[in-house]
């Protein structure tokens, strides 16, 4: 297994999950244009048909076709690929068996909305399998695609939908679902592949990282970075922080500044900046604890600041430039 | 059409001047949304059953849980059908064993004389109920050790979303045989495909009278005589692709359920009707960011293309301004200037500002939303600082959800 830390230049596929809603997607896009510096060529892949990407870069709904959607510097560049069940079952069959009029008679006897919707596992087999075929592909003698990052299921999900050797096990013994499912499982489990989590300084999403970690290191899956998103800066004073979680700082020391400052130093104005100071530092409490728990997982921690204007294009390229100074990718 | 669905519709089709919802890109106003009386909701009576639906971690299980033990301390009898609650909080509600059915939670202020119940799904052994109540005993027998059914019971990502309708009916039946409840809140798994459900009826169908279960049906029930080309062709290549052992198994599989289908598309049916049903009531809950914001839309045109009952939006997470009066500018100029002398008012006026472009930057996304669907209902929670996960955090949420 790869040791993370600087020394991932072999890491060709970037699997990224983490809790719903703690920004797989934003973190997915930031890493993609932070390995794409360089000259570098980058396939950002997202397989659960909610168009995330399109909507962060602000482009058109992707279709099942690689388009370029970001360069990086000195000519790298960013491309994009929404992977649907569908279209990779008929893309598999024409590829392996080459089924091109065949896969309409399927079609209209409901054999893909059968093996992408109702056949357990050939769904997830499929979608990896895609994944799988773009890290192996080669052009012109060298590989396509310098690096390969796939925007993940959540966390909950992400051991099932990875595991799909496992997944189809019991149903594939032999034939040609489970020889795709083994060849998956070499490239998932192998040196060039790594596994990051994405998540918030929060109990819940903390605990499904440290679970899925779990899960994904008793599955053989090489488990790489932990990434902090949406970390709040410590904004006050070290020194303050216990006072203002009590509620106990000095009101009138307030007062004198904000007149100091000529800022309307009213009662409600001194109460609300102590409220929220008090606020802020219950938020910081509760991210250290949160933060001490991650490190006992033994995985190296790179935090992202919290952006309180949301997520532009700007900010994407801001986010890549510290993934790329934590040398951890 | 149901009765709630129409009351929205005719909101937008009648829009009074001046005060009505105004209806076009950038027009809505924040104070034209319409509130999203939760109160009145748990207190109807007529509303049975609560579906919470929206993509992950936007709270979906925490407003549900406040729900539920709000309407039970205003005197309902409640039980909630969680999916896959933080740890904490199962604990908090005696969520600690996984038997499948609902139990009370410990700590309820039962003086109103309501009561909750709470519960946790368990798909596999949801799925293996629906095989045994439909089949006899041999038949079931057949269809539980089949490896395709245990692959389908417990790992097919839709089988979660199938299962916790499947478990709401059974609630239903059991909440009107018994009375034991009178509102039935569910919580829906988190991904988009949680209202696949809302297919089941119609895709079981088609699967049923579909060709490719005739054909996989074939040699199990004879000889297939008179395959023509094209239903030769499908019998070879899906035993190309998955291989002849796998196929053989999808036939055994289906030939077992082929009894059993008949009343699992019945129940399906009737779970459809009931959510589509006058006593039911869809919240889509999101939080004020992009992507739950988009996700909500989706849940919106989703349920109103099918006819749902939607009551309205719950928003969690909405940031507030403690300190009035002061502006994101006057406070990052005054914080330059006292920067060394005083480091704490400083900071603080530093949080401020960056309150207040949160509280901006949320607003602008509700107004967007608003835009789009101006007659969505929505109630907002305030984000709370730290994590909800006892009855008293609870009953704060179901407090800040009503005010």
């Amino acid at each position: 297994m790869t040791e993370p830390g600087g020394s991932s230049s072999e890491v060709r596929l970037h699997i990224v999950t983490g809790k719903g809603g703690t920004g797989k997607t934003t973190v997915s896009a930031a890493l993609a244009l932070a390995l794409a510096a360089g000259g570098r060529r980058v396939l950002l892949c997202e397989v659960e048909g909610r168009q995330g990407i399109a909507s962060l870069f602000d482009v058109a709904p992707l279709p099942y076709e690689e388009r370029r959607i970001a360069v990086g510097s000195e000519g790298g560049e960013v491309l994009a690929l929404a992977i649907d069940t569908e279209a990779a079952l008929l893309e598999y069959l024409d590829m392996f068996y080459r089924l091109g009029r065949a896969g309409k008679v399927l079609d209209r006897f409901g054999v893909i909305d059968f093996a992408t919707t109702v056949a357990p596992g050939v769904r997830d087999v499929l979608l990896t399998g895609k994944v799988y075929e773009a890290t192996g592909r080669v052009e012109n003698g060298s590989p396509a695609y310098d690096a390969v990052i796939l925007d993940a299921p959540p966390t909950g999900r992400i051991g099932n939908f990875l595991n799909v050797n496992t997944e189809v096990a019991g149903i594939a013994k032999v034939g040609p679902i489970r020889k795709q499912a083994d060849s998956i499982m070499r490239l998932l489990r192998s040196d060039s592949t790594l596994v990051h989590f994405v998540t918030f300084l929060e109990e819940m999403p903390v605990q499904e990282t440290l679970d899925a970690i779990e899960e994904l290191a008793g599955i053989g899956l090489p488990v790489g970075n932990v990434i902090v998103n949406s970390a709040r800066q410590s904004g006050l004073p070290t020194e303050q922080i216990d006072a203002a979680a009590a509620r106990e700082l000095d009101a009138a020391t307030i007062e004198v500044a904000l007149k100091e400052a000529g800022v309307k130093s009213t009662e409600a104005v001194v109460a609300g900046l102590m409220q929220i100071g008090h606020e802020h530092a219950e938020r910081m409490k509760l991210e250290t604890e949160q933060l001490r728990q991650l490190a006992d997982a033994g995985r190296p921690i790179v935090s992202l600041p919290y952006l309180a204007d949301g997520v532009d294009l700007g900010a994407l390229y801001d986010l890549a430039e510290q993934l790329s100074e934590s040398d951890l990718f | 059409m149901p009765r709630k669905a129409q009351t929205s519709h005719s909101t937008r089709q009648q829009p009074r001047r001046g005060t009505g919802p105004r209806v076009g890109p950038l027009a809505a106003r924040l104070s034209d949304v319409r509130q999203l009386d939760t109160e009145a909701l748990i207190s109807d009576p007529s509303v049975r059953i609560i579906v919470c639906c929206g993509s992950g971690g936007v709270g979906k299980t925490t407003t549900s849980a406040a729900l539920a033990l709000r309407a039970a301390e205003r005197g309902r009898k409640v039980v909630v059908l969680t999916i896959d609650p933080a740890r904490r909080l199962a604990q908090s509600m005696g969520l600690t064993q996984l038997d499948n059915h609902p139990r009370p939670v410990v700590g309820v202020d039962d003086t109103a004389g309501g009561s909750l119940d709470a519960m946790m799904l368990d798909m596999k052994r949801t799925f293996d109920d629906v095989v045994q109540s439909h089949a006899t005993p041999a038949k079931a027998e057949q269809i539980l050790s089949n490896p395709f059914y245990q692959a389908l019971s417990s790992s097919f990502a839709g089988t979660q979303e199938y299962m916790a309708m499947e478990k709401l009916g059974q609630l239903h039946a059991e909440a009107v045989k018994s009375g034991r409840w009178d509102l039935i809140v569910v919580d829906t798994p988190p991904s988009r495909s949680a209202l696949d459900f809302l297919d089941a009826p119609d895709r079981l169908s088609s699967f049923l009278d579909g060709r490719l279960i005739r054909i996989l049906l074939a040699p199990a029930r004879g000889p297939a005589k008179l395959l023509s080309f094209g239903v030769s062709m499908v019998t070879n290549t899906v035993s190309k692709v998955l291989g002849g052992q796998m196929l053989r198994d999808v036939q055994t599989f289906v030939a077992a359920l082929d009894t059993v289908f008949g009343g699992f598309r019945a129940r399906a049916d009737m779970t459809y009707q009931l959510l589509k049903d006058d006593q039911t009531a869809f919240i889509v809950v999101a939080s004020p960011d992009d992507d739950a914001l988009r996700e909500a839309a989706f849940f919106v045109e989703r349920l109103a293309s099918d006819g749902m009952p939607l009551a309205g939006l719950v928003l969690n997470r909405v940031a507030t301004s403690p300190a009035p009066g002061i502006s994101a500018q006057a406070a990052l100029a005054a914080a330059e200037q006292l920067d060394t002398d005083n480091a704490l008012t400083s900071a603080l006026l530093r949080l401020h500002a960056e309150r207040l472009a949160r509280v901006s930057r949320e607003r602008t996304l509700r107004r967007r939303f608003a835009s789009a669907h101006p007659t969505v209902a929505t109630a907002t929670v305030a984000a709370l600082a730290s994590d909800v996960h006892d009855l008293d955090s609870l009953r704060e949420v179901g407090e800040l959800m009503s005010a």
